[in-house]
């Protein structure tokens, strides 16, 4: 388990437990975190769960992949620390993660 | 094939191996459901040995289809081997446009023409998109039939084209012609046009006019935020030749005007099949953002995607050769019993709606998505607000296409 946090795009935070080894994707569809449409259920194929990672935070999650990278090319508003948050998974290591969400999925 | 109340019987009798779902009459008479059952069940990866567009494998489960989406690296969408379409074309006719090539280029170009379906262009399109839709559901008659593909589908496809293009508006059915032509199937009793020089004297008719606008625009010191200027201005589509510049025009008239067109006439179908739902949107309008995805997926506008295999690859146990083409068929992944719950009903607040497949994944996933959406967010919500009664007089007429899976007629009266 590790704690995430989602902070929405008008600043509100909201933290969930997510098990270890589910996506950072599945732990806000699975709290009903509103601004994460993860249309293709998490084959890293619509780029609609960007979220921006908190720098401070960057640095203890894998780079993207080469599918990853790709479809964060046509991201609307992308940034150095934008991921794709179905490709992020839980590890303890994470408890206190932020993930910032965008103002839409595009 | 046989009469339509056949299909059922036929498509579960007949043997595998000559099922052939690139046929155009399947979708013109609406009888393609039962082909595709009969092979998500018994041959999801199937093999057509022989058809008028040549051998090629289906691949009808959503499972598949996004796996095959995903690997573009081995599943080509280049025009170089045939593009995206089944029908191979002689090189000289084929069509560079971005949606036909691999990366690095693929991604070059589309970079370029994704900002016009920016969150911040859309915000800016809604207000302009709302008051079109509303002077057009108010010119329409009352109690009287009329073809709701006409005056509403194709005028409101049209309408919103010509402002991607800044184009000239009074002309902008033309835009409309030019889709339909490109799409059309020569095998087609009703088609527009009769060769394939004939649908290259068209094309350089519109290459003609969009030359003039590209020259108007080019040198602007201020580009403009159309699609014309985008590219002209734009570092991966400025030099571009003339053909590809055709093509990429091409792509964004049809996938801006046929996808939204049949999804809008499909739309009014649907809700006239299952009056329950459409009295659950009337109670509930807020449902709209559930229904829209939806309708998207219940229509399906663009039957499948051909990719050709860049190298042998194994497909659901199948092996794919080198070389060989085949067709994602979005339309059956989107009624795949195993992705979808109760895939052919028509149910607007399903939990999970987005979860479709017309709009393609991977990278080549529809740049207008959003803009297709909300076009048919605003027309419902339009319609709600007049609580118009919108009576479907006659069966639909359908697109004789295995490619564009739309509606060319469809009579209805507004209650007075």
């Amino acid at each position: 388990m590790a704690k995430v946090h989602y902070i929405s795009h008008s600043g509100e935070d909201r933290a969930v437990e997510v098990p270890t080894g589910e996506s950072v994707m599945r732990g806000a569809v699975a709290n009903s975190i509103p601004g994460i449409d993860a249309d293709c259920g998490g084959q890293c194929a619509c780029a609609t769960c960007h979220v921006y990672v908190d720098e401070a935070w960057l640095k203890k999650i894998e780079a993207p992949g080469e599918m990853e990278a790709s479809m964060l090319a046509f991201v609307d508003g992308a940034q150095p620390n934008s991921r794709l948050s179905c490709q992020i998974n839980v590890t303890p290591e994470l408890d206190g993660l932020i993930v910032r969400l965008p103002e839409s999925q595009h | 094939m046989n009469a339509p109340m056949d299909h059922a019987t036929l498509a579960e009798s007949m043997p595998l191996e000559e099922i052939n779902v690139s046929d155009p009459k399947i979708y013109q008479q609406d009888v393609w459901q039962h082909y595709f059952r009969r092979l998500r069940r018994d041959a999801p990866v199937h093999f057509c040995k022989d058809s008028p567009v040549g051998p090629f494998w289906s691949i009808t489960r959503y499972k598949d289809i996004v796996s095959v989406e995903v690997n573009h690296k081995t599943f080509s969408s280049s025009s170089a081997f045939g593009g995206i379409t089944l029908r191979d074309r002689p090189a000289e006719l084929e069509l560079p446009m971005f949606i036909a090539m691999d990366q690095p280029r693929h991604d070059e170009q589309r970079k370029i023409v994704q900002p016009i379906v920016s969150p911040a262009n859309l915000a800016g399109f809604e207000g302009l998109i709302r008051s079109r839709i509303a002077a057009t559901l108010d010119s329409l008659p009352r109690g009287e039939v009329f073809d709701w593909v006409d005056k509403v589908s194709i005028e409101l496809t049209g309408q919103m084209l010509a402002t991607l293009f800044d184009f000239p508006f009074e002309q902008r059915r033309k835009l409309t012609y030019w889709s339909d032509v490109a799409t059309t199937d020569l095998a087609n009793p009703d088609r527009l046009i009769n060769s394939e020089e004939e649908r290259e004297t068209v094309f350089r008719e519109c290459l003609g006019a969009f030359m003039q606008l590209w020259n108007e625009r080019v040198n602007a010191k201020e580009p403009g935020g159309d699609l014309i200027s985008m590219l002209a201005h734009g570092e991966a589509t400025r030099n571009m030749n003339p053909r590809e510049y055709l093509g990429n025009v091409i792509l964004l008239i049809v996938g801006g005007n046929d996808t939204t067109r049949n999804s809008m006439s499909g739309s009014v179908w649907f809700f006239n099949q299952n009056p329950r739902e459409y009295e659950k949107l009337r109670a509930n309008p807020a449902l709209l953002e559930s229904a829209v995805p939806e309708i998207i997926r219940y229509q399906t506008p663009l039957a499948y995607m051909r990719r050709t295999a860049l190298e042998d690859a194994e497909i659901g146990g199948q092996k794919i050769k080198k070389g060989d083409k085949l067709a994602m068929w979005y339309i059956s992944g989107n009624r795949d019993e195993d992705a979808i719950d109760n895939p052919d009903e028509f149910i607007i607040d399903r939990a999970r709606p987005r979860q479709h497949l017309s709009f393609g994944f991977g990278i080549h996933r529809c740049v207008g998505n959003r803009l297709g959406e909300l076009q048919l967010k605003i027309l419902w919500q339009e319609i709600l607000k007049r609580d118009l009664k919108i009576e479907v007089m006659a069966q639909p007429k359908r697109v004789f296409s295995a490619f564009v899976h739309g509606i060319t007629e469809l009579p209805v009266r507004i209650a007075p």
